[in-house]
């Protein structure tokens, strides 16, 4: 894969990927100056997750790379979110 | 005789730039795990002490945060189109934008330097008695602001002088459009730091 000619982003991908990136940027800004209570964590870890999404699929090159790798990054990304999700069953209910 | 032994070795010289690739994925994921905990331990609290999370996030400055993350956005951008161009053979292009992307990493630092000595000048930094005099809520929440944007701050210094290596390695052709796998993976922690960023932004200084 290192020595054969896989693909090469054009930089043009990478400015249309750095544009969405910095529109999206302006718009988790601008939502949160209104006043959406508790939606308002969901749509802003929303939009970030979009935005990790696209970095992680254009810049760090998954999208273009072995299918392996995609497998190792949602994988490491599940055991973030079982950690996550486990913890939060012991204070559900302290409150 | 010299460069006779010189091509038998070159021909001879393991190489696995797949491996490699692999080695950088697996200590991403070490880092990923590392900033985990800080997010998990930031979820519990603002579970626990949610009105005063949005009460202190309302003294950060949003401009700060907003400028940071155009400039890692940027930088990530430079990072990327860097190694484009080194696989398309424009070795002086490439060392442009790996110097631009230093300059970024640089700038960030700049910011963060004037952000903190603002916090810190109307005295808000770990332990002082200003904080201190705080509700629990609001010391904890400034405790994790200092550790998690600090920690990601070290990751940016770590970066640029990893960069800054690289950019050595593209000058005297140690990464060259055919190995350029050294370059790749300093982009990927590069951008790993700029993803971390992209979680730290709304979690502290735009969810009220």
């Amino acid at each position: 894969m290192g020595h054969g000619k896989n693909h090469i982003v054009n930089y043009s991908t990478y400015i249309f990927v750095w544009l969405t990136l910095v529109t999206l940027t302006s718009l988790t800004v601008t939502v949160a100056s209104l006043d959406l209570g508790f939606l308002s964590v969901l749509v802003a870890l929303g939009i970030a997750s979009l935005k990790a999404l696209l970095v992680l699929l254009v810049f760090m090159h998954l999208r273009f790379d072995d299918r392996m790798f995609r497998i190792f990054v949602l994988i490491s990304f599940i055991t973030l979110l079982i950690f996550l999700v486990l913890t939060f069953f012991d204070y559900a209910n302290i409150r | 005789m010299n460069q006779l032994v010189e091509s038998v070795v070159h021909e001879h010289v393991h190489r696995d730039d797949v491996g490699a690739k692999i080695g950088m994925w697996l200590f991403l994921f070490t880092e990923l795990i590392l900033f985990g905990g800080m997010f998990l331990a930031y979820a519990v609290y603002r579970y626990q002490y949610g009105d005063f999370f949005a009460l202190a996030s309302k003294k950060l400055d949003v401009f700060f945060g907003l400028i940071n993350t155009l400039i890692l956005l940027t930088s990530s951008l430079t990072m990327a189109m860097s190694i484009t161009a080194i696989r398309r053979e424009s070795k002086k292009l490439s060392m442009l934008f790996l110097a631009l992307t230093i300059f970024f990493a640089l700038l960030f630092m700049v910011n963060k330097y004037f952000e903190w000595s603002a916090k810190f000048s109307s005295g808000i930094f770990p332990g002082s008695t200003e904080l201190l005099n705080q509700p629990k809520g609001i010391i904890i929440y400034f405790g994790l602001y200092f550790v998690m944007t600090g920690l990601h701050a070290l990751h940016v210094l770590i970066g640029m002088v990893i960069l800054l290596v690289m950019f050595f390695y593209l000058k005297s052709d140690v990464i060259n459009s055919d190995y350029y796998i050294m370059l790749e993976n300093s982009g990927l922690y590069w951008h790993l730091v700029d993803i971390i960023w992209i979680f730290l932004f709304p979690l502290f200084y735009l969810i009220h």
